[in-house]
């Protein structure tokens, strides 16, 4: 039905009427669906609406909360109407969730916001309904292999993860910072080399311990990281996992600092958080929508960091000296302007070996840096277990 | 990568406060496993009795602002599923196999459901008290900042034993677990006593998620558990259904499950994936070691003969 039904409309029609006709169609509302259809198109005809799906629920205090809080902020303008659903997990059912965003509430652009609902899901969808756009939150989008209607958007966390690392750097009395990570995937390990050497060049004595917990979600081997790292002399944590919550809480009950990552964690840690990386996804969203209501095409390819506005970091916390303060608006300020390189020669790994001979530097643009496989001098383990 | 002494004594003492903090779920949901199948059945919805637990109890200590009362209301929900359990199993032709896992599925839709608007809001936490304050060393201080519910569950352990070992109802269950036509010979009412021991074991279990939630690691969360209600079921085999070796089983389980991340903050870099899966491994070996039959002589005789 859906295939036909697109090959009907080959010229550009109202977007919204056809996919209100389509829902209507393969699913027999009837008049109900009718008179909501009619009424939305005479009203506005600018509306966007978009559609976003989380992996896990809304409010994790973490990746699928910041894009949440992301949603919510377009979902305040007038003219936008966003839905969303969570907890979709990466199987058929986020094929059947898109399709029913698209039929049912008319989405014109579809944002499946977790890694793993790429391949295959999108790309089965996708081709289906060449009027939405699926745009996918992460960086598997390849511009000659996938459909026009596919784009991907990612931010330069890493840059926000190197301001929490100048703050933990001044921070840190005892010179040891703990990091508790997931897997070591090359996202993982830029963001740990990144605050390493952040933090190094507070203070070069510095070292970061790390634990791989194997999961994106494991709260009890958090909790047993987090205690450990504490035993071992590490005084300020952070972590990359799905939801810091329980690292922040930790942190807190055992009296040392954490820096949180993903959303804003500075509520659960009132007396020991530093800073955190925090994705800013309602500038991404907003300019989208903007973008669809004006009828610009979008770009099938968005990154930044700081300057593009894709990434911000939390507020600092009260224990956050002036020094620290100044060192890290200073850097961000760099990152602003854009012509800050976090990976300029010479670098030497974690085993003495080195990995950007002196004067050549990587950019952050540069794809070189996306397939990191190692961890820079200073950190304590290993990427392969 | 240094190996001083320093180090591998607090790997030590890591891993004796992880058995610990890791291992009480897994003490309650065991004993109430136990206390289950000596009565001749088994309940693989208890992981389902764990998640309900921990968002009951969150939720009622998170509105009341008493985490007692959140123990208590996890305890209650655990009885209400145990009750359900028994119900169905006690039907003609039910297999409780199907029922337990029906039953897990069910108490963790249900979990993650009703306790979507508790993920954000902080309830009190279940006190701790400091048994380490005599030492120096922060490391053995955070380790023996024991909970209440642990002590609770080590005097239940031997308490448990000595029931079934010495007292009327102890007996029963036993007989009822042993034989369904002894049982009834002697005029117990086999299903009555089921249902009771279902739901007691239901209850701990119960007990067993107030503190994952109300203790450690804290909150409510839909990853809070990763298995431990399963695990525990396995637990119960190796431990022979005694509730003594349930304790030492437990405090074995949550050693191993504090064994990968405190080896990795000494800076024991390799193997983390092997030693991060040392809970699943030996669970699956424990399992290979059960099937032996030497194993079964603990079994209570009615499980025995399926």
């Amino acid at each position: 039905m859906d295939k036909k039904m697109s090959k009907q409309h080959d010229t550009p029609v109202n977007p919204k009427r056809r996919t209100t006709l389509k829902g209507l169609a393969g699913l027999g509302l009837g008049i109900f669906a009718g008179g909501f259809g009619i009424r939305e198109a005479s009203a506005a005809i600018k509306k966007v609406t978009m559609g976003f799906l989380y992996v896990g629920p809304r409010d994790d205090y973490g990746y699928n909360q910041a894009h949440f809080e992301g949603k919510s902020a377009i979902a305040k303008q007038s003219w936008v109407k966003a839905v969303d659903q969570e907890n979709v997990p990466e199987t058929i059912a986020v094929q059947k969730a898109m399709e029913s965003m698209i039929n049912l509430d008319g989405a014109q652009v579809i944002f499946p916001t977790s890694f793993g609902y790429f391949d295959p899901h999108i790309l089965k969808i996708a081709p289906k309904y060449p009027d939405v756009m699926f745009l996918h939150c992460g960086g598997l989008y390849d511009a000659s292999k996938h459909p026009k209607n596919v784009g991907s958007y990612f931010g330069y966390i890493d840059e926000a993860v190197y301001v929490s690392g100048i703050v933990a750097g001044h921070a840190s009395k005892t010179g040891k910072l703990g990091y508790i990570a997931a897997i070591p995937i090359p996202q993982v390990l830029r963001n740990i080399n990144n605050f390493t050497m952040a933090a190094r060049s507070v203070n070069p004595k510095i070292t970061v311990q790390v634990v791989f917990t194997g999961g994106w979600s494991n709260p009890v081997k958090e909790a047993e990281s987090a205690n450990s790292l504490i035993d071992q002399g590490v005084d300020v944590l952070t972590c990359h996992v799905d939801s810091p919550k329980v690292v922040v809480e930790t942190a807190e009950k055992r009296g040392v600092y954490s820096c949180g990552y993903h959303a804003d964690q500075s509520k659960l840690a009132p007396k020991g958080f530093l800073t955190g990386a925090e994705w800013n996804w309602s500038k991404v969203y907003l300019d989208y929508a903007t973008l669809i209501s004006k009828g610009t095409k979008i770009p099938n390819l968005v990154r930044g960091g700081f300057k593009e506005g894709l990434v911000k970091s939390s507020p600092y916390g009260k224990v956050v000296s002036a020094k620290a303060r100044a060192h890290a608006d200073k850097v961000r300020a760099q990152f602003m302007k854009g012509d800050f390189v976090v990976y300029k020669g010479p670098i030497k790994d974690n085993t003495g070996k080195v990995v950007i001979a002196r004067g050549k530097e990587y950019g952050q643009t540069d794809i070189w840096l996306e397939s990191m496989d190692w961890l820079v001098e200073g950190v304590v383990g290993r990427t392969k277990g | 990568m240094s190996g001083d002494t320093i180090d591998w004594i607090t790997v030590l003492i890591a891993v004796f406060g992880g058995a610990i903090r890791v291992g009480t779920p897994f003490l309650f949901v065991s004993l109430g496993e136990c206390l289950t199948e000596k009565s001749g059945r088994i309940n693989l919805g208890l992981e389902g009795n764990l998640i309900m637990g921990a968002m009951a109890g969150y939720g009622v200590a998170w509105i009341s602002g008493s985490p007692w009362l959140g123990v208590l209301a996890a305890g209650a929900t655990g009885v209400l599923l145990g009750f359900v359990h028994a119900l169905l199993c006690q039907q003609p032709r039910v297999n409780d196999i199907a029922v337990g896992i029906a039953l897990m599925i069910l108490g963790t839709g249900l979990a993650f459901f009703l306790g979507k608007p508790l993920i954000q809001p902080s309830a009190p936490h279940l006190p701790a008290l400091h048994l380490g304050d005599w030492s120096d060393n922060p490391a053995l201080r955070a380790a023996l900042e024991i909970n209440v519910l642990f002590i609770v569950g080590v005097i239940l352990a031997p308490a448990m034993a000595w029931f079934f070992r010495s007292t009327r109802w102890g007996l029963a269950i036993r007989t009822v677990g042993e034989s369904d036509d002894a049982a009834r010979a002697m005029g117990l009412h086999v299903n009555g006593v089921r249902m009771l021991a279902t739901m007691a074991g239901g209850f701990l279990a119960g007990v067993g998620g107030a503190f994952l939630s109300l203790y450690y690691p804290g909150g409510w969360s839909e990853g809070l558990s990763s298995g431990q209600g399963l695990m525990a079921v396995a637990l119960v085999i190796f431990a022979r259904w005694d509730p003594v070796r349930c304790l030492y089983a437990s405090l074995l389980f949550g050693g191993a499950g504090a064994l990968g991340p405190s080896l990795q903050s000494v800076g024991v870099t390799w193997g983390y994936y092997l030693f991060n899966a040392a809970p699943y491994v030996l669970t699956l070996a424990l399992m290979i070691a059960a099937s032996s039959t030497r194993v079964r002589s603990g079994m209570p005789g009615s499980l025995a003969a399926r």
